[in-house]
């Protein structure tokens, strides 16, 4: 007779797995990537290409020579963080610092907690802030967006519409005219505009969202709050003084807001667990992002924000549970 | 809130039930049901019948068990039950088929029931009827409304939302009007004038059934639920059908409910009406690789191999054979191991279906705090049980955890939340019980 396994129930397991979970996330990027591709060209597929390759090298090596523990380069997350750490760098980023920006997001973002689902920052905005930081030249230098760009180096460069915005206010010219010398809404929804790879195009973002809602990966939460968060926060701005301050469809569509909300703020392990908690979260980075785009000393603000909402995820997971069944008294 | 839909692999729904013979020698286990083990009061060498009082239940939350066969008790011994301990159990040596003379097994149906609610309520302690749905509380106890309390509803599940079990569906189909009948003897017992029988809407055949025989009882109505695991559990259902959750740690009483399980209005029908004890039982044995999926009505105490071989033997590819369903049930560890009260299925999985995944770093997912129909925090519970933080566990409501297992399924690191969580519910509980000590 043959040998009979006992084990606890359940004794069945969805058909899910870390991997299908994140190349499913690797899936829905694609057509953000392809936008970058036509907009940015060679360039852009050699940033990503670099930045995912070298995020995978470093993971692999991390496991193989420090941890000595088993190999999860094969998961897809170390995929995910390298292509969104392209998507958050400009296209034309000589390929050394992305190689940089790669180690610092998988080493001191991602393996030094222990790996995929421990870090408490988004490993590839550690690795792009890093950068920013680093290189502050290389890294606001962008290239104008053309169609089937075939240029390497010698693109020809020139501001996102959030610089131009914030240069422009900083010298007292009013809203309106600036607006003047930027790109229409149409077009920065499809991606023509200036800005790091991926994060152009709010429609192929959006199309992504979408996939990944439908596929279960993430839920509606967080990206809907962030996103009306920093629509109404900016329209309020906008309402008292629409000279100062810009539009909030303006703000919706440039500056890597609709990445962040959908890709960087989803982010599993740096995200609240319930849905509470992930409201509050996202109301926070929201909120966060436009008071930095208008009043500080950077441009954009989303990266800056979720990193901070980042560091209080886990007193945010104490303070809002899931509402437990039978926690209020009726009938 | 909360819940899964594991793929419903019901093969056996369209086999009708089939009566099986009894085998050589019955082991009747003295602990069937939730509470203490019942007392027994035969010795080696009686002759018994079938029928027959062999133990009783003597304290408050237990109960009476009857041999399911004619014939002379061998032993009372262990053997190994479906939990894989050893329990005491009552072996008996079959002989006939010779049955208690008070009990009527005319197939007629009865419809008057004369009885006054205590009258009613004291034979189904006598008799031994449990729940069936699985968790087999006596009946009788579920009956006696605590003293301040007030029955509303009388709540039937006819959910059957584990996959693979086809039980009570086959019951629902072919004994409905035994089951109304029983159904409106509890209501009499309760002192309820409404009756609701739940059932998910993949039984489409079982729904439209007893939705026309119900037309003929006052009081009684039929839903359809949404198809949805765990659909059945006690305190989903009143949420479903009556929009009222029962307070943690609390039972459906609160809300003025009790749940009975369909089979469970059968066997209180046949009790009532036919004096007959529940000393048989419906059984489902299936499995993708199972030549003859099939329901039958077994006595209590068959071993569960005789089961399989009336199925059409252990199939080659046999990894692990489940007393249940493939959500809550228990794998056994022999296949000699009796049926029991409680036995609603015998699934047999393929080698092919039986490892469990890798388990993998934990990704923060979210997915089995999402899906939790109680509203818990799987992840979070399964770390600080390991971790032996037991007060915490406490505070985080790990006693509300029913064990549904819908975490670890839907897990897509592979993680075992539930052994995890099994293991803290049982420190917590011995921690609580010291406490009031």
């Amino acid at each position: 007779m043959s040998v009979l396994t006992v084990s606890g129930s359940p004794h069945l397991q969805a058909n899910q797995s870390v991997g299908k979970l994140m190349y499913g996330v690797v899936f829905s990027l694609i057509p953000a990537m392809l936008v970058s591709f036509y907009f940015f060209g060679l360039a852009a597929i050699l940033v990503t290409l670099t930045a995912v390759v070298s995020c995978m090298a470093f993971e692999f090596l991390i496991q193989k020579y420090l941890i000595k523990g088993p190999l999860t380069v094969f998961d897809g997350s170390a995929i995910i963080t390298g292509v969104l750490l392209a998507f958050n760098v400009p296209a034309n980023l000589p390929l050394g610092i992305v190689v940089i920006g790669s180690a610092v997001a998988i080493g001191m973002g991602k393996m030094t907690f222990g790996g995929l689902g421990k870090n408490p920052f988004n490993p590839a905005l550690v690795g792009r802030v890093f950068l920013m930081i680093s290189f502050p030249v290389q890294m606001t230098i962008y290239p104008k967006p053309q169609a089937f760009n075939t240029a390497l180096t010698d693109a020809v460069t020139g501001p996102t519409p959030l610089t131009v915005l914030k240069d422009g206010v900083s010298r007292g010219e009013s809203v309106s005219d600036i607006m003047l010398q930027l790109p229409d809404s149409f077009s920065m929804l499809m991606g023509n505009m200036g800005g790091s790879a991926g994060e152009i195009s709010a429609i192929a973002i959006i199309l992504g969202g979408l996939y990944m809602l439908f596929r279960k990966i993430i839920t509606w939460h967080i990206p809907v709050v962030y996103l009306a968060t920093a629509f109404v926060f900016a329209g309020i701005f906008w309402l008292v003084d629409p000279e100062v301050y810009a539009d909030p469809v303006f703000h919706l569509l440039t500056g890597g807001l609709m990445l962040g909300a959908i890709y960087m703020a989803t982010d599993y392990a740096t995200s609240p667990m319930a849905p509470r908690g992930m409201i509050i979260y996202a109301v926070g980075c929201g909120v966060l992002t436009i008071v930095i785009r208008l009043f500080g000393a950077y441009p954009e603000g989303v990266a800056f924000s979720i990193l901070i909402m980042n560091a209080f995820v886990p007193l945010i997971n104490k303070a809002f549970k899931p509402k437990r069944f039978g926690e209020v008294k009726n009938g | 809130m909360g819940g899964v839909h594991p793929p419903e692999n019901k093969f056996a729904e369209k086999c009708a039930i089939e009566r099986l013979d009894s085998p050589d020698t019955v082991a009747i286990p003295l602990s069937q049901h939730l509470g203490a083990p019942a007392k027994v009061i035969v010795s080696k060498g009686d002759k018994v019948l079938a029928g027959q009082l062999i133990a009783k239940g003597d304290t408050f939350i237990s109960a009476n068990i009857h041999s399911s066969v004619s014939g002379t008790v061998a032993k009372i011994d262990d053997v190994i039950d479906a939990s894989g301990y050893r329990r005491k159990a009552v072996v008996i040596k079959v002989d006939g088929d010779e049955w208690l003379d008070e009990i009527d097994r005319d197939a007629t149906l009865i419809k008057e029931c004369n009885l006054n609610k205590e009258e009613i309520i004291k034979k189904i302690s006598e008799l031994g009827i449990v729940g069936l749905g699985g968790a087999t509380f006596p009946s009788h106890v579920k009956m006696m409304v605590p003293k301040g309390k007030k029955a509303e509803y009388l709540i039937i599940n006819g959910v059957e939302c584990e996959p693979c079990l086809t039980a009570d569906h086959r019951l629902m189909l072919e004994k409905g009007e035994e089951i109304l009948v029983g159904i409106s003897i509890q209501m009499k017992a309760l002192g309820v004038d409404k009756a609701i029988i739940g059932i998910e809407s993949n039984k489409p055949d079982a729904l439209a059934h007893l939705q026309k025989l119900a037309d003929g009882y006052k009081g009684i109505t039929v839903e359809a639920l949404k198809v949805k695991y765990p659909q059945g559990a006690e305190k989903q259902l009143i949420k479903a059908l009556v929009n009222r959750e029962v307070p943690s740690g609390k039972l459906p009483i609160e809300v003025g409910c009790v749940v009975h399980n369909v089979g469970t209005a059968l066997a209180v029908y046949e009790a009532v009406q036919k004096n007959k004890p529940l000393i048989e039982r419906v059984v489902t044995v299936t499995g993708k690789s199972v030549k003859k999926p099939s329901n039958f009505m077994v006595r209590i105490g068959t071993p569960v191999s005789a089961l399989i071989e009336a199925a059409g033997g252990l199939p080659e590819d046999a990894g692990k054979v489940i007393n249940g369903g493939p959500m809550m049930g228990k794998a056994l560890n022999d296949l000699e191991a009796p049926v029991t009260k409680g036995t609603s299925g015998i699934l047999i999985f393929t080698r092919e279906e039986t490892p469990r995944p890798p388990e993998q770093n934990c990704i923060r997912c979210a997915k089995c705090l999402t899906i939790c129909p109680m509203g818990l925090e799987p992840y979070l519970l399964a770390v600080l049980s390991d971790k032996k933080r037991l007060e915490e566990c406490e505070k985080e409501r790990i006693m509300d955890c029913m064990e549904c297992g819908s975490c670890h399924y839907i897990c897509p690191s592979g993680r075992p939340l539930l052994d995890q969580m099994r293991v803290g519910k049982a420190r917590v509980g011995k921690m609580i019980r010291e406490r009031s000590n």
